[in-house]
């Protein structure tokens, strides 16, 4: 396991903002943590005030805020004085459409510049911002407003028209959309809405308390989950910002990660605005060429990416990258699903320093578990609890948890609560948020162990849930998108493992009688799927059964379907009622 | 083998990746992942498949050629006729 070992030089380890892990671990305190914050007037705080305004209050307003390269690689950049008068526009855009404090904001956007000013300005104006992930069909998109009572929502024309405007009738509380490049029925045009707005605003002050950002996740039955984030947890935003992607203000900093999922906003908005540094945002889709050269010609110092994106560029080869130097890049980190251990040394052999791994969940809103700058890598491992976090591996009964102290027990990876972006909710569903808790612990669903040095292993997930490109997929929302099929009597989803995705969804499908098993359906059911549910949630492989395995009680034995395609023991079959035919 | 005949087989294999859109109703100038929505992954498998189906080597360092559909076709014939 301590092979391969990445030894960091004294050199590193000195110049790094967590210089010595132990130190930091006797010494932290959450309540320092957020005394460094600036805070408005009568101890009030707004996430969008620390992001944007402070800077302008501190002098450095002409620093560059947004570097944003578009597709055709022209340049666009904001400075943080730019970037609040925009945001300033958005907010009083909100005021006058009647958009008011605690409502709900939505965005459906790929990386645009109005995405940021959308995100900092609906937190200016005391609403909750809420990223959609533009790959998302009309399906998921229908699920995530209704739950989280969209009021309104700033998109582009295309993703409208293909996307929502299908699903508004649907959608009574959605009162604004504001289109970004185009005009549809019932929109408005944002660009007309932001000329005539004021430049100036007073952010509104916030309680630590109030609800901030809703993000969605799915589990392995039901709906997928609002989770509801406070303004206080930018402390911890800006604290892991620091730690464990070693983020300074003199950064030129590259997250690439998509907007609409909970990395976008605590790593691609939050943390590095109001550490300060300098954001590439680059618009275009992954091209291992242009991001080889985005890391050169941007100078980037810190590079926070996925292994989905590691792998493709591995997969590129040896050569793309040779002619490339990358003498500014001083950091870099990998976060959504385990980073395998090759791409870890392989990062280690093209830029001369290993990806640093991290683990964390919508529901934790910040990083928990890191490889640190200072601190020696064991590839494949992601790292320590961050200072601040108490983390433990747990045997978890029904009823009880016991905790697993001996190296390399593999249990359930939990954490002790009370960290400041740990979720508040899951919006509208006490119950379910409630049983993440048992005996004083969150429990992750991540199955994992740690090693005698205290370094955390991932080990699996303990339900159902899929991660394929580093997302979170659940097999209910797709299994009921494919059983509204005319064809379609029953249906299972499973993950199979991908070597470049992680995971990819894989679906199993019985027909109705008088249905043929044959490739034109498969390609219909294709088709059914990935025009309700989107590219990202939609199965990558479709394949026909007589029958489905299930059990007494008529459950789909999803496990055992996964098991037989892998090779793996079928474990405990003893409820099996109905087999795979 | 014809351009047309490479456009035909081209369609095809976008047709097995995104069968819900029709190729006549797509921008063939404009972004092709954005027009037949896929995600890169879908997009890998599709390079994979054409790959396999031209024997040819599509090299991820073409990938700034293969940004619409029209690029891609043009990509295809000019290897092919190479």
């Amino acid at each position: 396991m301590d092979k391969n070992k990445i030894i960091k030089s004294e050199n590193i380890r000195r110049s790094a903002n967590l210089p010595d892990y132990e130190t930091a671990l006797a010494t932290f305190s959450w309540s320092a943590a957020h005394d460094v914050l600036d805070f408005m007037p009568g101890g009030a705080l707004n996430i969008a005030h620390e992001a944007i305004d402070k800077h302008l209050i501190l002098g450095q307003g002409e620093k560059i805020a947004l570097r944003w390269i578009a597709k055709t690689g022209e340049r666009t950049e904001f400075t943080y004085e730019e970037l609040a008068h925009l945001t300033n526009k958005f907010a009083n855009v909100l005021q006058a459409q009647g958009i008011k404090k605690g409502d709900r904001v939505y965005s459906l956007l790929g990386r645009k510049p109005e995405l940021f000013i959308a995100a900092l300005g609906t937190l200016k104006a005391g609403c909750v911002f809420c990223p959609l992930f533009s790959a998302f069909g009309p399906e998921p998109i229908k699920a995530r407003m209704e739950i989280g009572g969209a009021n309104a929502l700033i998109t582009s024309a295309s993703l409208y028209r293909r996307k929502v405007k299908g699903i508004r009738a649907e959608l009574p509380s959605l009162r604004n959309v504001f289109l970004i490049d185009g005009e549809a029925e019932g929109t408005n045009l944002l660009t007309d809405l932001m000329d005539t707005a004021s430049d100036e605003f007073s952010t509104v002050p916030m309680k630590p308390e109030d609800m901030a950002l809703l993000h969605f996740t799915s589990g392995t039955t039901g709906r997928p989950k609002g989770v509801v984030h406070v303004h206080e947890a930018v402390v911890a935003h800006h604290v892991t910002g620091r730690f464990a992607l070693d983020l300074r203000p003199t950064d030129t900093y590259w997250c690439t990660a998509d907007p609409g999922w909970v990395t976008g906003t605590s790593y691609g908005i939050i943390a590095p605005l109001v550490i300060g540094v300098t954001m590439i945002v680059d618009e275009a889709d992954f091209d291992p060429a242009r991001w080889y050269s985005i890391l050169e010609t941007e100078g980037v110092n810190v590079w926070y990416t996925a292994p989905t994106a590691i792998r493709m560029l591995m997969k590129a080869g040896r050569d793309m990258p040779t002619g490339h130097e990358f003498p500014h890049l001083r950091f870099m980190a990998s976060v959504g699903e385990p980073l395998n251990p090759e791409a870890v040394v392989w990062g280690n052999e093209v830029f001369g320093q290993p990806f640093h791994d991290n683990w964390w969940q919508t529901e934790t809103g910040g990083i928990m578990i890191a490889n640190y700058a200072s601190m020696d890598v064991k590839p494949g491992s992601m790292g320590k609890p961050l200072p601040g976090i108490t983390a433990g591996i747990l045997n978890v009964t029904p009823t009880d948890v016991q905790e697993l102290t001996e190296p390399l027990a593999i249990g359930e990876l939990a954490l002790r609560p009370g960290w400041p972006s740990m979720m508040r909710a899951y919006l509208h569903e006490e119950a379910r948020y409630n049983k993440c808790f048992r005996g004083g612990w969150y429990l992750s669903g991540d199955l994992a162990m740690r090693d005698s040095d205290g370094y955390y292993w991932f080990v699996g997930r303990s339900d159902d849930v899929i991660k394929s490109a580093g997302h979170l997929i659940g097999p209910f929302e797709v299994e009921s998108a494919l059983l509204e099929h005319p064809a379609v009597a029953e249906v299972a989803v499973v993950g199979l493992p991908d070597e470049t995705a992680g995971e990819i969804v894989k679906a199993y499908v019985a027909l109705k009688p008088g249905y043929q098993a044959k490739d034109g359906l498969r390609l219909d059911l294709l088709g059914h799927a990935r025009k309700r549910l989107g590219p990202a949630v939609a199965p990558k492989e479709i394949v026909f059964r007589k029958n489905l395995p299930k059990t007494r009680s008529g459950k789909i034995m999803r496990r055992l379907l996964k098991a037989r395609e892998l090779g793996l023991p079928e474990g405990d079959i003893s409820t099996l009622e109905s087999d795979e035919q | 083998m014809k351009p047309a005949e490479i456009q035909i087989a081209l369609k095809e294999e976008l047709h097995r990746i995104a069968p819900d859109i029709e190729v006549t109703e797509i921008d063939p100038a404009a972004d092709l992942r954005e027009e037949f929505d896929i995600d890169s992954i879908d997009f890998l498998t599709l390079v994979t498949a054409l790959g396999k189906r031209f024997d040819l080597a599509m090299p991820e360092a073409d990938y700034a050629h293969m940004g619409t559909f029209n690029d891609l076709l043009t990509y295809l014939v000019g290897s092919l006729h190479k």
